[in-house]
């Protein structure tokens, strides 16, 4: 076998044991059985050994399927998309801050628009965070805004006027006909007319309807979608407004 | 617990009533300034205990117009029910609704009566809260009449299991599969957000984020699918549900009404991870505490929570700490024991040595302190890692901490914690490691004597000296004496002594919906449930 192709490894080079359970919605019976093998075959698994089936109810039933799958994984063919900026562990991001831009780094939070719904923010921002990660206010060297929901788009920039934001993070859940991408939009024009350029603070939109990559036609620095965590932002904040600034401190050199 | 109890980690009774006195210490100011003040939320809470329910077209319930329109014109110093009482006696309206529904356009006049006109309007508010009340009483024994009926849950620890769809309608089936596989107590997860929305959404709900929303219809529907399964099972399987939030008094009562059993209740959660004021979370909790109360409903505070934001072993005495607060505060309000599910949680980093060892110091110590609260123990969320199979090994641990110190409440793990909302077979393998464990060693409690001064004692016996040391530390802060707030315990929680954060008096959500009691008060629900009358 070449070395761009391998096979999961079991016990013994290219056996290609893989192991996965399953439920089914059907009751433990010897055609329950069947089906658990019918799916491990179309799932590539060749022989499948059904090891486990339980039943959970009178409805469902639990399955654990050992086999040899059929597959090759081409190395050549893998292709990743990097992130652009380095995870870092809260210490880190802390560090970073204090070691790089020697005061604390201002975050601004708030969905915008009619949207209530601050999970998003929250989930952020809130110490309680999200995916077992504490939000951006636990990070001891970043201040934290969080406006909540509903806020007017100059309200928001008003506030981050008022605290010297490095960074402006919009959040937006709820959204019906594209008032997300409107919402985004009008919210990136205000505070480019708002402020002189290359002193606008970082804009971050996040949310589970924004398409990765829409952060130029939104006017955005950076669009983060479902699933992301607080580790991530703080990450990524850390790295287009700490360690490798290409442009000046948007509140000024003096600062 | 038996007697053999307090020997267990030959605590000494001195800092054990030294502990429970500083608590005291603690919280005693912080009840008298939650006594002083009112919110929107107690006033809304006492129009619905008067049967003011439903909503406008845009979802905005009408207690939230009627507290609005009343306080606009009159304040809310006074308690809305007077002027309210007497928009109705002079025949603003003909009823608590349409009252509320005329005052939403501004086509009611309210005005602060007095003499005669003032104490018939409190009168006539007192009447019509009281049926509320009434209804709360009802619950409580219709509660205990169902328990006596189909009998209750087999064993201890109640064995917990949350659900968590979004949609109540997705929630019923799963909730009921839950009871089926052995779940003594349903805990439906709220849409994450919801503790910000000063308002309760009304009727059944389909679209929530990682849980459904808590309204009064859902309440309904979920508690008679429930009484549903118990009576097929032969044993009575609670609810829970989260009376926290800027909302917390209004759904403690509809909690009441909708006989629901348990509802997590912490007097700081809400301040320290929900950055709501903390005069406004005193004031909302004492008057939902006090509903719990009558109600019948056990509380589960919180205390897991610090253990996620903070080290598991640096941190234990605050959880400590918070529990000798939660108690105060609860038995204040006029809880009793039966209903302090106190919380703590098994956090340690397992690579930690000796961690289980620790966690069993910690747990025995929470159990001895409090022996007769059925205490909620929680499980690993923070170490839970992904790595599903490890995190089922852990899941057993805490189990076995579980039954080895006689935890009343066990909320199940997960082992895919941290990586999806439970599946139906997550939730199967976690009720067969639970189960597991207590057939196999549900009886430990009666052989687990920790030796005399060994390692189990001495941690415990640290954690409870922490534990005073701290309190001591809150009673003689004396940084915000004359200031507006003097109050030790919230100069400690602006200090960010709890959970790393800072939370001081005079910021944070819902401030504006606080406001300082009148001399001319007047709030029948909070006469009705302190003077424990029913008319």
């Amino acid at each position: 076998m070449s070395a761009d192709l391998v096979r999961p490894y079991g016990d013994t080079t290219g056996d290609g044991m893989v192991q996965t359970s399953f439920t089914l919605p059907l009751p433990h019976d010897k055609r329950a059985e069947g089906a658990a093998l019918q799916l491990a075959a179309k799932m590539g698994m060749s022989p499948a050994l059904l090891v486990h089936a339980k039943p959970m109810g009178p409805d469902f039933t639990f399955f654990v399927v050992y086999g040899s799958v059929t597959h090759l994984v081409d190395l050549r063919e893998v292709h990743v998309v990097e992130r652009e900026y380095p995870l870092l562990s809260s210490a880190d991001v802390n560090q970073a801050i204090r070691s790089h831009l020697q005061r604390k780094l201002v975050v601004v939070g708030a969905c915008i628009g009619t949207d209530a719904h601050t999970v998003g923010i929250d989930a952020i921002l809130n110490i309680k965070g999200f995916a077992g990660e504490k939000g951006l206010e636990y990070y001891r060297e970043m201040t934290v805004v969080n406006l909540g929901a509903q806020v007017l788009v100059p309200d928001l920039v008003e506030a981050a006027r008022e605290v010297q934001a490095d960074a402006v993070l919009v959040s937006q859940v709820v959204t019906q006909r594209d008032a997300h991408i409107h919402n985004t939009t009008t919210m990136s024009a205000a505070f480019r007319e708002a402020f002189p350029t290359g002193q606008v603070p970082l804009l971050v939109a996040g949310g589970p309807r924004f398409e990765e990559g829409s952060a130029a036609t939104l006017g955005v620095d950076r669009v983060f979608g479902r699933g992301t965590t607080p580790g991530e932002v703080a990450s990524y904040l850390v790295h287009e407004l700490v360690t490798s600034r290409t442009r000046p401190d948007p509140r000024g050199a003096q600062r | 617990m038996s007697p053999r109890s307090h020997a267990l980690l030959d605590l000494d009774p001195a800092v054990v009533r030294r502990a429970r006195s500083l608590a005291r210490k603690a919280g005693k100011p912080v009840v008298d300034l939650a006594t002083a003040h009112t919110t929107v939320s107690v006033e809304r809470a006492t129009l619905r205990l008067a049967g003011l329910t439903g909503a406008d077209h845009d979802g905005t319930p009408w207690v939230n117009h009627l507290v609005d329109a009343v306080r606009a014109e009159v304040g809310l110093e006074h308690g809305v029910t007077t002027p309210v009482w007497d928009a109705l006696r002079r025949d603003a309206a003909p009823d608590l609704l349409t009252l509320a529904q005329k005052a939403s356009s501004g086509g009611v006049t309210f005005r602060l009566p007095d003499g005669k006109d003032a104490t018939a309007a409190r009168k006539a508010a007192r009447k019509d809260v009281a049926a509320g009340v009434r209804t709360l009483d009802r619950q409580h024994a219709a509660r205990d009449r169902f328990v006596r009926k189909v009998g209750d849950a087999p064993r201890t620890p109640w064995i917990y299991l949350i659900v968590a769809t979004g949609d109540i309608h997705e929630d019923i089936p799963q909730a009921r599969a839950a009871a089926h596989a052995g779940a003594d107590v349903i805990a439906v997860i709220r849409s994450t957000g919801q503790s910000l929305l000063d308002f309760v959404p009304e009727g059944a709900t389909r679209e929530g984020y990682a849980g459904t929303y808590a309204t009064q219809e859902n309440f309904r529907l979920m508690r008679a699918a429930l009484d549903e399964t118990s009576r097929e099972l032969g044993r009575y399987v609670r609810l829970t549900n989260y009376a926290s939030g800027l909302c917390m008094p209004e759904i403690a009562v509809l909690a009441g009404l909708e006989r629901l059993d348990m509802m997590l209740n912490d007097s700081m959660y809400g301040i320290l991870f929900r950055d709501i004021n903390p005069i406004r979370t005193f004031v909302d909790q004492r008057f939902s505490r006090q509903v719990h109360a009558r109600a019948g409903i056990i509380i589960n505070t919180g205390e897991d929570n610090y253990l996620t934001t903070a080290d598991a072993v640096e941190a234990a005495h605050t959880v400590t700490v918070s529990q000798l607060l939660n108690e105060y505060f609860a038995k204040e309000a006029g809880l009793e024991d039966w209903q302090l599910g106190l919380g703590h949680a098994f956090e340690i980093d397992p690579e930690v040595p000796q961690s289980f060892r620790l966690e069993l110091a910690h747990a025995l110590l929470a159990r001895q302190l409090f022996p007769k609260a059925p205490l909620k123990w929680m499980p690993p969320t923070k170490h839970m890692t992904g790595d599903v199979f490890r995190g089922y090994l852990l899941d057993g641990f805490f189990n076995l901490v579980g039954a080895m110190t006689g935890q009343g409440i066990l909320l199940v793990g997960m082992m895919t914690e941290a990586v999806v909302t439970p599946w139906i077979s997550d939730r199967d393998l976690a009720l067969q490691n639970v189960r597991y464990v207590m057939d196999a060693a549900g009886g430990l409690t009666e052989d687990f004597h920790p030796p005399r001064d060994g390692f189990v004692q001495t941690r415990a016996r640290e954690v409870l000296d922490e534990a005073v040391g701290l309190l001591e530390g809150i009673v003689s802060d004396t940084s915000a004496k004359g200031s507006t707030y003097p109050q030790p315990l919230l100069a400690a929680i602006a200090d960010g002594t709890f959970g790393a954060m800072k939370r001081p008096p005079t910021a944070g959500k819902g401030l504006d919906g606080v406001a300082v009691k009148a001399d001319d008060y007047d709030n029948p629900a909070i006469t009705l449930l302190e003077e424990g009358s029913t008319r």
